[in-house]
């Protein structure tokens, strides 16, 4: 068990270092949330702020997933995996490593934002904690599903599409830029399987913002959020392990 | 098994391995020692690789076993990895981090602890002579520096183990030597190498024990100096000559009363004779060339070579690169 941690500790530490916080991913991650934050801003500043929850939720789904899936596919194509296979830990904290790496750049990009636009836009925030947490479960949630994402792929721009086809339905149906409850019955059953419709309620009711800041609610969606996580965790590890034969 | 008793190195029973249909191993038995350097010596998809593959945790068997140090693969290779270092045929390090970071990096993994991880390293880039490229990214190094940075990472942990898969392939004359020169101080210290090659000089040179594996079969385990004294016991005569030997003469020469094989190398200038009395074959084989204008430059008798052995187990050489 020590074992596990350690190592995938220092494989997170390792991806965190050579992959994610180099200067032109850093600025990338943080340009493309401030560009649609100011677009938005712009056009409409008297309705801005009902965006801004699903705004930040988006900014942890970009930055947790975008690297992951290209992450893993691109060390299983040229070999280090393998490496990384070699040694003595279980899949299970190769995989935690890799995804703790991606969710822990996806839960700094949507802090900057936060730390930046809270202030200068007075943003309320009901909940900091809550509203942290939820950042960061959110941020382990979709760098699970880009995980998934990475190793049901052969290729890394399979990876880079596949993870579109995923993103894309979430951003228009999972309550983003419009809320779940104003669309038509089927796509809100649809909406009901995306993470991402759980994590716009968190950051929602955190900030309350479109929905009461209610505490209790709030922990009820995170634990959905989690439970998201979780499943998409286990399918990962089981995934790769499933191919070591 | 009692418990005072050491366990084997690598013990392996039965061991079979199925790709879609096709028998890549088709029940490999060998054991080897603790402390010897134990070859694989076979031509292009004999199935070395995947025999390293499987008894190092990076592929299943479909049937036999293998203990490890006395271990299990399939239940315990978790502590199995602890105690073994493996370089792939292909040096898979990453290629951003600097020599010394990637085996800092390895150091981690295996854990080693933080306190002894750089001064591991050191050591290991010190003993490999790449103290000086030790702030390099991986990929700039060439493959020479490649080779020995990855078999360096693969020892970080102090491995009681080795396994190597074509240690060698891809450098030139010199740093081969080098390499082979600390695989055989490895021994030295007490560690287990188990490696796989093609090069025949490379197994007659390392290994202790050599095992000749084709088409997923194991042919024969023996001692390099075994294998050449089993290979012929007839002398051969080695005949080099100022130009190619056409099919016509190979075919005179081979029905000469008393030649039981004739083999070509070098192009065709260097034929090898293999009879059962070399003083009754000469005379016959000198005026059948006389007839022909083909020139003799030297004539040597030559001992059996491991190359001799490996065809006249293999049934052919063609896939085998006779020395580096
Ligand atoms: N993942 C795989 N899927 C299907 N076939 C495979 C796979 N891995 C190996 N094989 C086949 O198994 C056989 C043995 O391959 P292996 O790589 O073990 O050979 P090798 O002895 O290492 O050869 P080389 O000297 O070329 O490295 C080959 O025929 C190869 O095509
Ligand atoms: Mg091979």
């Amino acid at each position: 068990m020590l074992d596990n941690i350690r190592g995938g500790y220092h494989i997170a530490l390792k991806d965190i270092v050579t992959y994610y916080f180099k200067a032109p991913n850093i600025s990338w991650g943080l340009l493309f949330p401030f560009a649609l934050i100011l677009a938005f801003y712009l056009r409409s500043p008297g309705e801005f702020l009902e965006l801004v929850p699903g705004l930040l939720a988006l900014t942890v789904l970009f930055g947790s997933t975008s690297m992951e899936a290209i992450v893993i596919t691109f060390e299983r194509r040229i070999g280090t995996m393998e490496r990384l296979f070699l040694a003595p830990i279980s899949v299970g904290a190769l995989v935690a490593g890799k995804i703790v790496a991606g969710a822990a750049f996806g839960f700094c990009t949507a802090l900057a934002v936060l730390v930046i636009a809270v202030p200068l836009l007075s943003i309320p925030v009901h909940h900091p904690v809550l509203l942290l947490l939820g950042l960061a479960i959110q941020s382990l949630t979709y760098a699970s599903m880009g995980a998934l994402v990475a190793v049901t792929v052969k290729e890394v721009f399979e990876a880079q599409t596949l993870a579109n086809f995923l993103r894309f339905p979430m951003v228009f149906l999972g309550g983003v830029f419009y809320p779940v409850a104003a669309m038509p019955e089927v796509l809100q059953y649809v909406a009901k399987v995306f993470p991402l419709t759980y994590g716009v309620n968190t950051v929602q009711a955190a900030l309350g913002i479109g929905l009461p800041p209610d505490a209790a609610y709030i922990w009820g969606q995170l634990a959905i959020v989690a439970a998201f996580g979780l499943g998409l965790y286990f399918i990962s590890t089981l995934v790769l392990s499933r191919q070591l034969r | 098994m009692a418990a005072d008793k050491a366990p084997k190195a690598i013990e392996v029973h039965g061991l079979k391995k199925r790709f879609n249909g096709f028998d890549a191993l088709k029940g490999l038995d060998f054991s080897v020692e603790l402390g010897e350097i134990f070859g694989f010596l076979g031509p292009n998809g004999a199935g070395k690789t995947t025999t390293i593959r499987i008894l190092t945790g990076l592929a299943r068997p479909s049937a036999g076993t293998a203990r490890i140090l006395g271990l299990d693969i399939g239940r315990d290779m978790r502590r199995i990895k602890k105690q073994i270092g493996v370089v792939p045929d292909v040096s898979n390090l990453y290629g951003e981090l600097s020599a010394a970071d990637n085996l800092r990096f390895m150091a981690a993994l295996y854990g080693v602890p933080r306190s002894e991880r750089t001064a591991r390293a050191g050591e290991l880039l010190e003993e490999f002579q790449l103290a000086n490229r030790a702030g390099s990214p991986f990929r700039t190094l060439s493959r020479g520096m490649k080779r020995r940075v990855t078999i360096a990472a693969a020892l970080i942990h102090r491995p009681r183990i080795l396994f190597l898969d074509e240690p060698t392939i891809g450098l030139d004359v010199n740093n081969a030597r080098a390499l082979r020169r600390a695989i055989i101080a490895l021994r030295e210290k007490g560690t287990t190498v188990f490696l796989t090659t093609h090069n025949l000089e490379e197994a007659n040179f390392l290994c202790d024990r050599v095992a000749i594996i084709q088409a997923g079969e194991i042919l024969t385990v023996q001692t390099p100096a075994a294998l050449r004294a089993a290979a012929v016991e007839r002398p051969i005569l080695e005949v080099t000559f100022d130009g190619a030997v056409s099919d016509r003469i190979t075919a005179a020469i081979q029905s000469l009363p008393g030649v039981c094989a004739v083999r070509l190398e070098a192009g065709g200038t260097v034929a090898r004779v293999e009879a059962d009395e070399l003083s009754a074959i000469l005379p016959r084989l000198v005026s059948l060339l006389d007839e022909t204008g083909l020139l003799i430059k030297e004539i040597n008798t030559l001992k059996p070579t491991l190359e001799d052995a490996f065809i006249r187990l293999t049934g052919s050489g063609e896939e085998v690169h006779p020395g580096a």
